[in-house]
């Protein structure tokens, strides 16, 4: 194999992790929302916000990590409204988080209007030093945003956090039982009221991920699904955070085979690879939930029931 | 401290309270906006709802906007009593129109104006594929319907992405990713020659009244509800939830398709990038606020255009982004299901604990 062909190889596992950080933050954070027994629709609308949140706050301060808050922020606060409605005004969680998404799609369209032509202020880029010389593995692995290393990590915490913890238990046995809880004495609804925001917040991440280093700028409507095939991916990965992150990558490499595609001249019209993540994650869904009995053995048994004392 | 306490029965009136109560936030919540954008709020209210009701030309604009967002909120109005989520209307509205525009193309020049017929049955058809296949993957792999309707209204807009650009780009159209305009035969015909207004409208009034009938006046509609208020129940009695479900995507799929072939036909005349305005997820607020019941629909589809054309006046009149239909569209959903609590709960004054310890001390 010739050096460039090896390189733009390299640089497809690059852009694969970049786009699999995206869908696995995002997908992370779901995957906390359901674990404790909430399905949140509104992933699309809050990681829009974020986007624009994130993307506004860098153009102001010239900060990533002023963006990055921005977009924590707007996710958490979109994820409290949803909390709120769902959790304690026992509104249906698929309408809500409905809601959510076409009052964020909508929100973030009217108040970015003066954003769209927007550039960022040029800011450095990142390598770790010494591993990203390394050659081919040097920029496939080691040339990312500190964000995608942050990921990987949180994606081992989080497993450790929901199996090898105490709150990490109480947290599933909220998303499986939340009667069992509230008998021990847990404040059930106060536990999911957390993870709705958690989910948010990762989600917002997510969104400003988008805006400040996937594609840098601000576009109506740029999260572009991402958010829905997040939602996809916590059931593809049946709730598990490693198998989140695995699937993240796994989609996030479609995402870019386009590209890759498209760059080597292949013969085939630009929508048919536009396509490819929805088709793929259609198919996925249809793979993974034509086994019932496996499904209802890993999804938490009270996903998407609501709860009242 | 307020709190709330669960109704033995859910409350009547405040079903029908509840939509009323929810645009009134909604409208509180503009004025908000407005202020808070430095515009004078009375002029931002009147372009909302006095505008668009003030000629009888303006009154003719509302309807024919109204028209798709009735059209489509009637099949999810079926879907949804039945618990079946199709998210994906856009997505069907998206083939229905690009099933028509095949039909429209076909259209010699001065030929008859009987094409209408084929034309308007190819979108439905075209509807009712899209959303079948929604139903096929949920009934034979179990596959989420919300994720898989929604994900087709992406592989949807890429079809007409293809169409407009590749096979069906009009040949004169200096490049531009559009069909030709259809032949004037194809044009859906008008009620009057005043106004844009077309036979849609009427398509739209008797499908309303056929909905009623099906799901008030037959056992098939009633069947088709158990399943979504008690699946249990339905189970019992015998009811059959995969025909509720390929019903509920059929027909769902089908009203959007026709109403995608009636936009593409009528106000628009030829197919182009543009034609997913989002009146496939406006519907679904248009399906809840007016209670999933026809009657209903009419009046909240006739709000949601009132919505669309605030937008569109707010841009050329106050300065503002059109997109502001969104959010008005967002807030009144999330207004709507913050209000049906009341339905089921009423809000009470709740005594402080430390009375309630005092009185539990006296005894």
């Amino acid at each position: 194999m010739d050096a460039v062909t090896l390189q733009s190889y390299a640089l497809l596992i690059a852009a694969t992790l970049n786009a699999g950080t995206v869908l696995g933050l995002a997908a992370l954070g779901l995957l906390i929302n359901e674990r404790a027994g909430i399905v949140n629709l509104g992933a699309e609308g809050m990681m829009l916000c974020a986007a624009l949140a994130g993307f506004a706050a860098v153009v102001h301060t010239g900060s990533d990590v002023a963006g990055f808050l921005a977009g924590a922020l707007a996710g958490g606060l979109m994820a409290t409204i949803f909390g709120v409605l769902v959790i304690w005004l026992n509104t249906n969680q698929h309408a809500t988080g409905l809601a959510l998404s076409l009052f964020g799609g909508g929100f973030s369209a009217f108040a970015g209007t003066s954003y769209v032509q927007e550039k960022m202020p040029e800011r450095s880029s990142f390598a770790i030093p010494y591993l990203s010389d390394i050659p081919f593995l040097g920029s496939a692995l080691f040339k990312q945003h500190p964000l995608v290393y942050a990921t990987i990590a949180f994606t081992a915490a989080l497993a450790w956090f929901l199996w090898r913890t105490r709150a990490g238990l109480v947290l599933r046995s909220v998303g499986e039982s939340p009667e069992s809880a509230h008998a021990l004495g847990y404040p059930v609804r106060r536990i999911r009221f957390a993870s709705v925001v958690a989910g948010g917040v990762l989600c917002g991440l997510a969104g400003a991920y988008i805006s400040i280093v996937y594609t840098p700028l601000w576009v109506e409507g740029m999260v572009a699904g991402k958010g829905w095939i997040a939602l996809a991916l916590t059931t593809f990965a049946s709730w598990r955070p490693v198998r989140v992150m695995l699937g993240a990558c796994l989609f996030g490499g479609v995402t870019m085979l386009q590209f890759h595609l498209q760059g080597a001249g292949v013969e085939v019209p630009s929508q048919l690879l536009s396509m490819l993540p929805y088709l793929a994650t259609i198919i996925v869904l249809v793979l993974i939930s034509r086994n019932p009995a496996w499904i209802r053995i890993n999804m938490p048994a009270s996903l998407g029931k609501p709860f009242q004392p | 401290m307020l709190r709330l306490q669960a109704r033995a029965e859910p409350s009547r009136w405040w079903v029908y309270a509840s939509p009323l109560l929810a645009l009134l936030v909604t409208v509180l919540l503009g004025v908000a906006l407005f202020l808070l954008l430095g515009k004078d709020p009375v002029r931002g209210l009147a372009v909302f709802f006095w505008e668009p009701l003030r000629s009888g030309y303006a009154l003719g604009e509302l309807v024919v906007k109204a028209t798709p967002l009735l059209l489509i909120a009637l099949g999810l109005a079926v879907a949804f009593r039945s618990n079946v989520w199709n998210i994906g209307a856009e997505g069907q509205y998206v083939m229905g129109a690009v099933a028509a525009s095949g039909v429209a193309l076909l259209a010699e020049p001065g030929g008859s104006k009987w094409i209408v017929l084929p034309l308007l049955l190819a979108g439905t058809f075209g509807g009712m594929v899209w959303g079948g296949l929604t139903a096929w993957l949920r009934d034979r792999f179990n596959a989420n319907e919300i994720l898989v309707s929604l994900m087709l209204v992406y592989v949807a807009v890429q079809v007409l992405g293809y169409m407009v650009f590749g096979p069906w780009k009009d040949p004169n159209g200096y490049n531009f990713p559009q069909t030709q305009m259809f032949e004037a035969a194809t044009k859906i015909p008008r009620l009057f020659a005043s106004s844009r207004m077309h036979i849609g409208v009427l398509i739209a009034v008797v499908g309303a009244a056929l909905v009623w009938v099906f799901l008030f006046r037959t056992r098939a509609g009633f069947a088709q509800q158990v399943g979504g208020i008690a699946p249990a129940a339905a189970r019992y009695a015998g009811f059959s939830s995969r025909s509720a479900l390929w019903t509920a995507m059929l027909v769902s799929g089908g009203f959007a398709g026709l109403a995608g072939a009636l936009e593409v036909a009528g106000p628009i005349g030829q197919l182009t990038p543009y034609l997913p305005a989002g009146y496939g997820f406006a519907a679904i607020i248009v399906a809840f606020v007016g209670r999933l019941h026809p009657g209903g629909l009419i009046l909240s589809s006739l709000l949601m255009s009132m919505f669309y054309i605030g937008g569109e006046l707010a841009q050329s009149r106050l300065g503002l982004p059109q997109s502001l239909t969104g959010v008005f569209q967002g807030l009144l959903l999330f207004s709507l299901l913050a209000c049906d609590t009341l339905i089921h709960y009423r809000v009470v004054r709740s005594k402080p604990r430390a009375a309630l310890a005092s009185a539990a001390g006296a005894h």
